[in-house]
């Protein structure tokens, strides 16, 4: 039982971590724009294929740094020569850019890439066991994993939280005008925070493209959860956003390692369940078989009973 | 310094200013009266670029009317809004540094200065702004504000809702402002420190300036007080 808790948590944890690096992002541009950003997880795939395609040329490392940064500045363009513009005629339109920027590059990607998924594997160097107990084995790459997301969670709360760049974006994201007004470029800086959203989502496409899969279906798989995650963390909370992304990585981890139904919990009191029991197929399911729908059913109950989530304000 | 000629503003449909005409000279104090929804406000944010202005305003011997509101703010006007709106999850000392445009870089003003000024932010620097009494959060506006190191700023309605003995505190800080060569442009609803600290005084209503004197003429000009001013 030990062992199974401890490789759950490792793995929640990769898991969790990875969600808070495209959740953060989504909701730093969110506080900003007033509007979800549906195309978010359309960087984080653009971070996988540029990465797999670079690292046939440049190695993995190298392609770890700037497919990023390309995929960072794709995202300011986006801001600085479509949103901006968009902007004018209210959110809804800048929702319906988003959405259709998502099938965009979903499209473009197929057009360049084709439907398949690709050969994009973990690189060598990382590819041995990082430690051994009770038979199960911890991937060298995981920990990798687990180490670039925590050095950017570090990296981004400093920022945010310590530096003079942080305090004027936290300004901006409440006083946008009287932040201009004592004479600082607020244009300049939501693109920049734009850009610098989605080349953390790209980061998370190229360390998880190996893992969790290269292919065209990536965006919309993983944006889904994010969706989930920031609803239910608190739209606009990076703690919100944070608790929630560990949340649910753990317990969709947790989810699939307990192999446990609900007449096993009535078993411990002694009940059974024969197979011509009323209801039977509902007793019978197992932690696994509902894990994928379990962030869904947390969101709705959320929305239900807290409809700011779990750490965001009540709209005035 | 500041030259404002034929200036329009509108929001939405609704024509607010309606052609305001005035001028404020180097170092000068010049306050900007009216009753509440008169378009002081208004006058203020359209010179500041933070809502789009119609006509000519020169600033500098440049023309400011069209740019925008941070590379105004660059060119040395310096602003600071009703409301006392202050950046309240940051620390005091956080607001102040961010009324300075480069980092570390302060001009006419330090954080010793304001904190000499007021030895109460002194006290309460790294507190939230947001748990400031209202004097206190007026001052770090002001404060803000000179951090930026302005030639002119305008000031709007530093002294509503304020107690008397703080009404005077702003005052005090007013002209430390122009003792140092700043000029001022000051909106108020009320007489009381307008007319004690100005060197000129427009009268306001209805989207156009109509009255323009010193504040001994105005005092002197009863009807203009009853038609524009008092309430
Ligand atoms: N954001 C806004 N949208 C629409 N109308 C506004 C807005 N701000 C002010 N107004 C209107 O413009 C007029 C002038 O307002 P304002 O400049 O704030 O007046 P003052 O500062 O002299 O009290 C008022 O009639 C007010 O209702
Ligand atoms: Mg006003």
């Amino acid at each position: 039982m030990f062992e199974l808790i401890l490789f759950s948590i490792l793995n929640g944890l990769v898991y969790g971590l990875l969600l808070f690096m495209l959740s953060s992002g989504l909701t730093l541009i969110f506080s900003m724009m007033g509007v979800l950003n549906f195309a978010h997880a359309s960087f984080y795939m653009l971070g996988a294929y540029f990465a797999f395609t670079m690292s046939g040329y440049i190695g993995f490392f190298p392609a770890l740094i700037i497919a990023p940064i390309i995929a960072g500045l794709l995202g300011a363009l986006v801001e600085r020569y479509g949103l901006r513009h968009v902007h004018r005629y209210g959110h809804v339109a800048e929702l319906i850019f988003t959405f259709g920027l998502a099938f965009l590059i979903e499209e473009v990607v197929q057009f360049f890439w084709g439907k398949q998924l690709q050969d994009y594997r973990v690189p060598e160097v990382l590819d041995f066991t990082f430690f051994e107990m009770f038979g199960n084995a911890f991937p060298a790459y995981k920990a990798f994993m687990l180490l670039v997301s925590i050095a950017i969670f570090v990296l981004l709360f400093a920022v945010l939280t310590r530096s003079r760049v942080g305090m004027i974006i936290q300004a901006a994201i409440t006083h946008p005008n009287i932040v201009a007004m004592l004479g600082h470029n607020v244009p300049f800086i939501f693109m920049a925070t734009f850009g610098v959203g989605s080349a953390l989502a790209a980061i998370a496409g190229v360390i998880a493209g190996p893992v969790l899969g290269t292919g065209p279906a990536m965006a919309f798989e993983l944006g889904t959860i994010v969706f989930v995650v920031v609803v239910f963390g608190g739209l606009g909370s990076l703690s919100g956003a944070f608790v929630a992304s560990i949340m649910i990585g753990l317990i969709q981890t947790v989810a699939v390692a307990l192999d446990v139904s609900v007449s096993d919990f009535f078993g411990l009191f002694g009940m059974s369940f024969s197979p011509d029991d009323f209801l039977v197929d509902v007793w019978t399911i197992t932690l696994p078989q509902i894990a994928p729908i379990i962030p869904y059913l947390m969101l709705v109950l959320m929305l239900i009973f807290r409809p700011q989530g779990l750490m965001g304000k009540r709209e005035s | 310094m500041l030259e404002v000629r034929d200036l329009h503003a509108y929001y939405g449909k609704s024509h607010i200013l309606q052609g305001v005409n005035f001028e404020i000279g180097d170092g000068e104090i010049v306050s900007l009266l009216g009753r509440n929804g008169v378009g002081r406000s208004t006058t203020a944010k359209a010179i500041m670029g933070d809502v789009p202005p119609n006509g000519s305003i020169v600033f500098k011997g440049e023309e400011i009317a069209g740019l925008k509101p941070h590379q105004i703010a660059q060119r040395g006007l310096g602003y600071v809004p009703e409301n006392r709106d202050i950046f309240p999850a940051l620390t005091a000392r956080q607001n102040l540094l961010l009324g300075q445009k480069k980092a570390g870089k302060s001009g006419r003003w330090s954080m010793e200065d304001m904190f000499d000024l007021f030895p109460n932010l002194r006290e309460r620097a790294d507190v939230p702004g947001g748990v400031l009494s209202g004097g206190e959060q007026q001052m770090l506006t002001m404060c803000r504000t000179l951090m930026g190191d302005p030639d002119l700023v305008i000031v709007d309605e530093p002294t509503e809702g304020l107690a008397p003995r703080v009404v005077t505190q702003v005052g005090t800080l007013l002209e430390a402002i122009a003792a140092r060569g700043i000029s001022i442009l000051l909106v108020e609803q009320k007489l009381a420190i307008a007319l004690s600290i100005s060197h000129r005084v427009y009268v306001m209503g209805h989207g156009r300036i109509v009255y323009e004197g010193t504040p001994d003429e105005l005092r002197a000009n009863e009807q203009i007080r009853r038609e524009w001013l008092e309430v």
